[in-house]
């Protein structure tokens, strides 16, 4: 009980003390590949650090709504932290949820920060808003149909199950249903966590944002909660990407030896997945906002080919 | 898309090293130490165009690019003047922009800072005295520090802004 | 004292909960008076079927009738109308024979028929009305017709009898029967296409009667499918589980696409409702088609979760349509674009719309998500059969129910977000006040309702899984979990809301009490939203409902096919000036322009050409009586 208490509080700390890390190298990654020298990878503690010392600003027209939201959004992205399995094939509530659970968990979490987008009255909340929400919802049929494939071939839908089946694979990554339901999937991530091509993290232009236009209102302690929980949705999705589909070193005997293990096999996968996002970043321009339902379109595409594969295949 | 990754590896990192000795005017009763110490690892820079003849503003557009390279001391520009520290002020303010100007100021949160930049941020530069400016940016929000110049050009910009954060030290 | 009828309604509400109880225990019971009604006398037969049914009246009739007292009282003919419709609505699980049947649901229409009616003036009332007793009355002939057949075929006009008989009917017989019934069932639950009469209906009622027309009263469309597909006429052929499917998988598509482009508060919520129906029939098409194939805990999974699901959008639909008609109460307007800022006048009805909101848009640990869930891993059952074909089928149900899952979402921040939050958008809602206490405890009884739903399917499932049982004529299944946690065909999926509504509600106290610790300022500041330094925000400045619902009506614009009407009035001494602008970009409705106006054409013109037959003379007349005569002396 006390070792299974350890364990859950272990694994938050590592999604919750290692997000911004994460952002932090994504974002190095992407200066050096431009020709700069770039912010430290440790640059995003000091942003957390110095936003928790400043004061709120919160505007006279929005309600409880407004101040609830980052809270929820720490909340879904720490209860989801417990359900993926991020360092162990036995995440801590696996009992209580799958990944059917983990989708609606996140679209929680968007929910309530459309919500705060509308709040403000502003324009450039409410058009944030709006193309948020259209983007989540299109790309619900592909995460579903890429789950569901998923889950036909370990017959089960439950995170640690599925990643302990796949570990007995042996050719697992030569299988052309497992690349295509990656494929999607890493799609799929790149549009939830509002990455390139899909929305860009940096820009300036309100009329070209998407999340960020949600969070315009946010000073303070509130934006530090909501950065550092959009830090952990981008963890806990690479994760996911990285567990669900390389389950190496999850799948060890139980021990300390195996939580070491798990916790470097995700570094290194991590790793790999981080420079492929960043190479991307570079590399590609942000889509017009109705080219992205073609993407998503695309991709969703791409989970029924998986799909297909796998029924036809079995 | 290989050949973008073929000639940024080829390329490197063209960063110039900091600029040392930073001359910036002070003009504010905040300690420096203080701004030092909230700001000294990571600051947010809202940039508002106060009726700029937008010469102060490419020379800022350079501060990002990467010989200048602004992000690697943790400084960063933000859309919004909720998410800032620091305002960034550029042009002599004129009556139209200074309602404006008082707003942004007021919807920055606490603590935070101005730099007035240019000639013009000073004391309405060429501009002084016109009809339809009412001065330099202290006559509208309190300022902090000044960065002389007309325009200011990207090293005198990055060493002031590092001087008025205590960096590099 | 006019408050009467609604307190007898509520009463008899409870009552119903009770007898649906039992019935769903397994406690039946028939009550026979033969005399009563002719054809084969008035049959209630109560069992677990019919007593969830029953069940599912009562627990929306209460919380209605109630919310109805603090309401306008209304007419003497609109209470009593009221009262037949709750009663009427009663009977129907319990009817046991054709003509109880048919007497107790033609009830229910004219019932409700009247209610739609009650603003006797207006147009599109009136309009409403009628399309719905059109509607609701080609749907009685479908159903008279194929109940009728069915008794000539089996010789018995009771239900009970047909269950024996029917089996031993011939392919097309059966099919036949299925055919009519399920198109007459259909169209009372509003599947595509046959819906046209929902929009129209639901938002001119009175907001309690909405809430039982939404909750219940569909749902007995859904009742008489289940009887129609797994009870009366025993097993069938596959295609009519696919049927069932893919009209769920398309109802729940186009429900949610029409609704999302909708800024009428209550027609909005009607569309929702073809959605959830579609999100049922998924579940009863899926169940009908493993029983089919003889996967017997598939098929309970499925039927369970439809029955889930029923419950639970009774809940939350209620609970949405009651504060919908709570903002109207309080504003005088259904329209979205006049409304706005009502979180802070109406706290509490913008409370309970927010649980209602995140019910339907299954968001975790609601009830609505713990059926969709039920429904998805049903729809994932399909491995287990073999044919690929019905695969893909499933599959593609799969991707519509996902697709909805978001797209509801999407609705629903559209709908809370514009009624309720930043800026009214008018005098009206400006000056809008709390609902009355009647009123807001109706809203939070049901409110409470869904949390429960959400939190306890571990109590809930049991039951329905004996009542989906009793149906599909297997044992009750075996446990399913523990209190705490929902397990699903060994191993497959497990899910535990409670244990998510702890982690989340402990997890929302990590920021409170770690923010201290790291010594995070605690000023708070008010200010004005940040506009780049504009002088004035006014509610114009606001995002619209219209513009919310851009994005998809972009996306999706070969299902909507907007049209553009721009009308610019220029200043009358110079084009450069503008003095009035109206914009509106409406979508057209491909059932209307492919469907009812064709077949409403056709109609026409066979109406005018039968007309030649009425000459007027009474000559002719009596030549076609002599005829008819004739004819049957030699048929016979």
């Amino acid at each position: 009980m006390i070792a299974d208490i350890g364990v859950a509080v272990g694994q938050v700390l590592v999604v919750g003390m290692g997000a911004p890390l994460l952002v932090g190298v994504l974002r190095t990654l992407k200066a050096r590949l431009v020709g700069r020298r770039g912010p430290s990878p440790w640059q995003p503690y000091a942003d957390l650090r110095k936003l928790l010392g400043k004061e709120v600003v919160v505007s006279t027209t929005t309600s409880w709504v407004f101040r609830a939201t980052p809270y929820v959004l720490v909340a879904t992205t720490l209860v989801t932290a417990l359900i993926v399995p991020v360092s162990s094939a036995r995440p801590p509530l696996a009992f209580a949820g799958n990944i059917i659970l983990l989708v609606y968990l996140f679209m929680l979490g968007t929910f309530f920060l459309a919500l705060a987008g509308l709040d403000a009255g502003s324009a450039f909340g409410g058009m944030g808003s709006s193309r948020g929400v259209a983007v989540a919802a299109l790309a619900e049929p592909t995460i579903i149909v890429a789950v569901f494939a998923l889950a036909l071939r370990a017959d089960t839908i439950d995170l640690g199950l599925v990643v302990e089946r796949f570990g007995q694979e042996p050719w697992l990554a030569a299988n052309p249903a497992h690349l295509l339901a990656f494929a999607a999937f890493f799609i799929v991530m790149l549009a939830e966590t509002g990455r390139l091509p899909v929305d860009n993290p940096a820009t300036h232009l309100e009329l070209t944002m998407i999340h960020e236009a949600m969070v315009l209102e946010y000073s303070g302690r509130y934006l530090a909660l909501v950065e550092w929980a959009g830090a952990m949705k981008l963890f806990l999705f690479m994760s996911l990407l990285a567990n669900l589909f390389v389950p190496w070193g999850l799948t060890g005997p139980a021990g300390p030896g195996a939580v070491l293990l798990g916790l470097l096999a995700l570094a290194a996968k991590l790793a790999v997945l981080t420079g492929a996002v960043a190479v991307l970043e570079t590399t590609v321009a942000k889509l017009r906002l109705f080219r992205v339902p073609e993407l998503l379109a695309g991709s969703f595409a791409l989970a029924f080919l998986s799909l297909m594969a796998v029924i036809l295949f079995r | 898309m290989f050949r973008q990754l073929r000639t940024a590896i080829r390329t490197g990192i063209v960063t110039e090293p900091a600029p040392q000795g930073g001359e910036i005017e002070r003009i504010g009763e905040r300690l420096a130490s203080e701004i030092a110490r909230l700001f000294g690892r990571s600051l947010a820079i809202r940039q508002v165009d106060a009726g700029s003849c937008n010469g102060c503003e490419l020379e800022i557009a350079g501060l990002t690019a990467p010989h200048y390279d602004l992000e690697r001391f943790g400084v960063h520009f933000v859309a919004s003047p909720r998410h800032a520290d620091c305002l960034l002020v550029t042009g002599p303010v004129t009556r139209n922009m200074a309602e404006a100007l008082r707003r942004t100021w007021q919807a920055t949160p606490d603590p935070k800072f101005v730099i007035a930049v240019g000639d013009c941020g000073r004391d309405g530069g060429i501009f002084r005295g016109s009809y339809a400016v009412v001065g330099g940016v202290s006559d509208v929000v309190p300022v902090d520090a000044v960065i002389p110049g007309c325009p200011p050009s990207p090293a005198t910009l990055l060493a002031g802004i590092l001087e008025a954060i205590g960096r590099p030290r | 004292m006019d408050r009467l009828a609604y307190g007898l309604a509520a009463l008899i509400g409870i009552a119903a909960t009770a007898f649906g109880s039992y019935g769903m225990r397994g406690d039946v019971g028939t009550l026979r008076v033969a005399w009563l009604v002719p054809l084969g006398g008035l049959e209630l037969t109560l069992d677990p079927l019919g007593g969830f049914f029953l069940a599912l009246i009562g627990f929306a009739a209460v919380p209605a009738s109630i919310y109805a007292m603090g309401s306008s009282p209304g007419e003497r003919r609109d209470r009593f109308a009221y009262l037949v419709f709750v009663l009427s609505m009663c009977l129907v699980p319990l009817a046991a024979n054709t003509m109880t049947f048919a007497i107790t649901w033609e009830l229910m229409s004219l019932a409700s028929y009247f209610l739609v009616l009650h603003d006797r003036e207006s147009k599109p009332s009136i309009y409403a009305g009628w399309v719905y007793a059109v509607m609701t009355h080609a749907g009685l002939a479908c159903l008279l017709a194929g109940m009728l057949l069915l008794g000539a075929w089996t010789g018995s006009p009771r239900f009970e009898d047909w269950r024996a008989a029917a089996p031993a009917l011939s392919g097309t017989a059966r099919n036949a029967v299925f055919v009519l019934l399920g198109l007459g069932f259909a169209g009372k639950a509003g599947v595509i296409p046959l819906h046209v009469w929902l929009p129209l209906a639901h938002p001119a009622a009175p907001s309690h009667v909405s809430a039982l027309m939404s909750g219940v009263m569909i749902k007995l469309g859904v009742y008489g499918l289940l009887r129609v597909s797994l009870d009366w006429l025993g097993a069938g052929p596959a295609w009519w589980g696919v049927a069932i499917l893919v009209a769920g998988a398309a109802s729940s598509l186009i429900g949610v696409l029409y609704a999302l482009v909708d800024h009428d508060l209550k027609r909005l919520l009607a569309f929702h409702s073809i959605e959830n129906i579609g999100i049922i029939l998924l579940g009863v098409g899926s169940a009908v088609l493993y029983h089919g194939a003889g996967l017997p805990a598939a098929a309970l999974l499925g039927l369970a979760a439809a029955l889930y699901h029923t419950v639970n959008h009774a809940a939350f639909k209620a609970l949405l349509f009651l504060g919908a008609g709570a903002v109207v109460h309080a504003t005088g307007t259904r329209n979205m674009e006049e409304l706005g800022g009502l979180i802070k006048r109406m706290p509490w009805t913008a409370a309970c719309f927010l649980v209602g909101s995140a019910a339907i848009a299954a968001l975790p640990p609601l009830n609505g998500f713990v059926s969709e869930w039920l429904t998805f891993v049903a729809l994932f059952q399909n491995t287990h059969l073999a044919a690929v074909g019905l695969n893909i089928v499933f599959i593609l149900g799969i991707a519509s129910l996902a697709l909805t899952g978001g797209l509801a979402m999407a609705c629903f921040v559209k709908a809370f977000g514009i009624t309720f939050l930043a800026l009214p958008r008018s005098d009206a809602a400006a000056r809008a006040n709390e609902a009355p206490v009647p009123m807001r405890l109706a809203m939070l009884t049901l409110a409470a309702s869904c949390v429960a739903l959400g939190l306890g399917p571990t109590l809930v499932i049991p039951v329905l899984g004996a009542v989906a049982a009793s149906v599909l004529g297997q044992a009750p299944p075996a446990t399913v979990g523990d209190w705490l946690t929902l397990r699903v065909s060994g191993g497959y999926a497990s899910l535990s809301t409670l244990a998510i509504a702890i982690a989340l509600g402990a997890a929302l106290l990590v920021p409170f009490a770690a923010l201290p610790l790291v010594r995070a300022a605690r000023r708070t500041r008010a200010y004005e939203t940040w506009g780049c330094g504009r002088i004035i925000q006014t509610s114009r400045m606001e995002y619209t409902a219209t513009a919310f619902a851009n994005p998809f009506k972009r996306v999706f614009d070969f299902f909507y096919r907007p049209t553009k009407h721009l009308d610019i009035e220029f200043h009358p001494e110079s084009r450069f000036f503008v003095e009035r602008i109206e914009y509106e970009n409406p979508a057209r409705s491909i059932f209307h322009d492919w469907l009812y106006r064709p077949a409403l054409d056709l109609l026409r013109v066979g109406a005018r050409a039968a007309g030649a037959l009425q000459s007027g003379s009474a000559n002719l007349y009596l030549a076609y009586i002599l005829a008819a005569l004739l004819l049957m002396l030699v048929l016979a």
